[in-house]
């Protein structure tokens, strides 16, 4: 036996895994509450006290965490034109895990400032222009930045010709200042792992110290990454697999949804090709694996905003109770976060809020197509990726993988085309799969070192809950 | 190589004659012109998007298909509109329905704010003598 311990620090709760690299298979999985006000060590020396009464004691071999405790990693990102730079910055800081509070285009304001000051992120990701493309723009940005008290990192990947005069007004600031290639160094060209990669760095370097996790760290073997980054790189080993034949095969494409109580993240793994003859694509290019985050839809701090983008009338209806009645609800578990759904009708509440979460992020995250009528006939023109063929969802996070099969089915059903949405590109069809002992973060953290165990785990231990409907 | 012309093409609205911008494409870049080439069905926003962020110094809008005195209305005000306040407008192609005298096709897209228009099977030689012309170089 070879036993690794992966640890992902929560918001809320700390969980540990534990798996045999020799066995290729999981041991076990416990979670206890994350302690970041006292010492983060207590709760997950607590949660590996679970752990161990169900595994027996272990010597792990090695140990690898991931972390969105103390707010996760908070970014602002902002650049030039709304659709391009800005998008693309935005893009970036997404697929690096992080919880992208703010996105700006255009020249900051002072208000904007103001702004940027009391949201305090751990890094601004400073962008703008192409490759010899706008500079003003960029520079104005970094006389604004410089401006702003607080200790924030700058991650400078904007038009390399004005980097480094980006860097100088920011370093003379006295703000740390890193420099990366371009989001966009050509228009319409996507460069966002060199800007993801140096993300990553600062905030090993920086941020783990900065939120009290650094005591945890000095147990930990390997890198640490924000969780989103983790549960990315795992859809993407299980999209992808390790090769193209056998054991290694990927799942091919295939979409995720977690709803937590503050957020929904919608996951794709497909290069979003158009399926239809005639499409023109519009708009950025799309990433293979794409993370988008809804930061206004969520089970409970953010369940509001799931009736405000759905509609009273389309949750009340959903969960069988009236219009006034759900309102109580909502009060109530906007109320009190920690509430579970412990009666009949909280939780045909909470149904209604998932599938509704589910069905505003996919719509969301799914692309457009728009019909063109030329004289020739008909063409379309298509913006985002189009999910039409993926037929595998994948459900995970804590309010959603502990329902039964059918309710499962039914919530994930919401995430499929929707004849009264005819121009989003959702899944026709698809399978669900649900992971049910929430191990997508540490098998992503896992593939970092062994991606062939973390398929063959990921594989075995996401269990189908048949077609959604 | 930074102090290169950019240019901003693409042929305009709902228009898919892919095969002129592709040639104007290799044309402007074998002259020595940085080209952002948007492709067919490009909108007017997307020319613009383009030109703010790598900063252009002209935009070429092709138009074949006979709706190109609709698509281009508008084009120069919103230009303004987004900062690029001294870009160069050009247009050319089959600009508008059928054969019609081009002094008076001229006119009308020269009032529209372009600042130059060319008929129908002009060389891309010319284009690029005026553009060189219009930059001083
Ligand atoms: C091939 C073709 C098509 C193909 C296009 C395939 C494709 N994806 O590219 C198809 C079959 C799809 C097609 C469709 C249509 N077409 Co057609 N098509 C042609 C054709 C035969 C050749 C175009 C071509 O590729 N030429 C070769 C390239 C190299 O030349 P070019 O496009 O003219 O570009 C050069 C110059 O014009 C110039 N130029 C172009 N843009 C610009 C811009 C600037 C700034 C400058 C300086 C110069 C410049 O430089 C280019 C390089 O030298 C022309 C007729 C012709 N012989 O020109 C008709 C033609 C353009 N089509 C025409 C029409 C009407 C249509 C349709 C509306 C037909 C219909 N009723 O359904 C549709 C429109 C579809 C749409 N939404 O766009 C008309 C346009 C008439 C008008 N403007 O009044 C033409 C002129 C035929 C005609 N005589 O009636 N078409």
């Amino acid at each position: 036996m070879n036993p690794i311990l992966m640890i992902d620090f929560g918001s809320t709760n700390t969980k540990v895994t534990a798996v045999d690299l020799d066995g290729e298979k999981l041991l076990g999985t416990a979670a206890s509450y994350t302690t970041v006000q006292t010492d983060i060590n207590d709760g997950l020396e607590n949660a590996l006290k679970k752990l161990e009464a169900k595994t027996g004691k272990l010597d792990y071999t090695a140990r690898y965490a991931c972390s969105s405790a103390a707010g996760g990693l908070r970014m602002i990102a902002s650049g030039l034109v709304p659709e391009l730079t800005a998008e693309a910055a935005r893009q970036a800081a997404l697929g690096a895990g992080a919880k992208v509070l703010k996105t700006y285009a255009y020249e900051l304001t002072e208000d904007d400032a103001e702004e940027i000051q009391r949201l305090a992120p751990d890094i601004f990701l400073l962008t703008g222009g192409t490759d010899g493309g706008n500079k003003d723009n960029i520079l104005q940005n970094a006389k604004v930045l410089a401006g702003i008290e607080g200790t924030f990192p700058v991650l400078i990947a904007g038009n390399r010709a004005a980097a480094r005069t980006c860097e100088k007004i920011l370093t003379e600031a006295g703000k740390q200042v890193i420099v990366c290639e371009n989001v966009m160094p050509k228009f319409n060209e996507l460069n966002i792992q060199p800007a993801q990669d140096k993300i990553r760095e600062i905030f090993l370097d920086r941020i783990i110290k900065a939120k009290g996790l650094s005591q945890a760290s000095q147990l930990i073997s390997g890198i640490m990454m924000p969780t989103p980054a983790a549960v990315l790189a795992a859809m993407e080993l299980l999209s992808r697999g390790t090769e193209d034949f056998g054991e290694g095969k990927g799942l091919g494409e295939l979409a995720a949804v977690d709803v937590g109580g503050a957020t929904t993240d919608i996951y794709s793994m497909t290069d979003g090709a158009p399926e239809r003859p005639n499409t023109i694509i519009k708009g950025l290019p799309e990433p293979y694996a794409k993370r988008t985050v809804e930061g206004d839809i969520g089970m409970r701090y953010s369940a509001a905003g799931i009736v405000e983008a759905a509609g009273l009338g389309a949750v009340s209806s959903l969960a069988g109770l009236d219009e006034d009645r759900t309102l109580e609800l909502l009060d109530e578990i906007t109320n009190d976060t920690s509430r579970m759904p412990d009666t009949p009708e909280l939780e045909a509440f909470d149904k209604a809020l998932a599938s509704m979460a589910i069905k505003v992020g996919m719509s969301r995250h799914a692309g457009t197509f728009e019909k063109v009528y030329t004289p020739m006939g008909e063409a379309y023109a298509q913006v985002g990726k189009d999910l039409s063929r993926v037929d595998k969802i994948i459900i995970t996070g804590g309010s959603l993988i502990h329902n039964t099969p059918e309710a499962v089915r039914a919530i994930a059903a919401h995430a499929l085309y929707d004849i009264n949405q005819p121009s989003s590109l959702k899944p026709q069809n698809a399978q669900v799969l649900v992971d049910k002992e929430y191990i997508l973060s540490a098998m992503g953290l896992l593939s970092q070192y062994h991606p062939e165990t973390a398929l063959k785990i990921m594989k075995k231990e996401l269990v189908s809950y048949g077609t959604a409907k | 190589m930074e102090n290169k012309k950019k240019l901003v093409i693409g042929v305009i609205g709902a228009d898919v004659h892919a095969v002129g911008i592709q040639i104007l494409n290799h044309a402007f870049e074998d002259a020595g012109f940085e080209v952002t080439n948007l492709g067919v069905m490009v909108s007017q926003e997307e020319y613009i998007a383009a030109a703010v962020e790598t900063a252009a110094d002209a935009i070429m809008v092709s138009s074949l298909y006979g709706h190109g005195e609709l698509d281009c209305r508008g084009l120069r005000e919103k230009c303004q509109e987004a900062g690029l306040k001294d870009i160069l407008l050009y247009v050319g192609g089959n600009i508008v329905v059928g054969k019609q005298p081009f002094d008076e096709v001229e006119a009308r897209f020269k009032k529209m704010g372009f600042d130059r228009v060319f008929g129908p099977g002009t060389d891309p030689q010319d284009t690029i003598k005026a553009l060189k012309e219009d930059f001083g170089l």
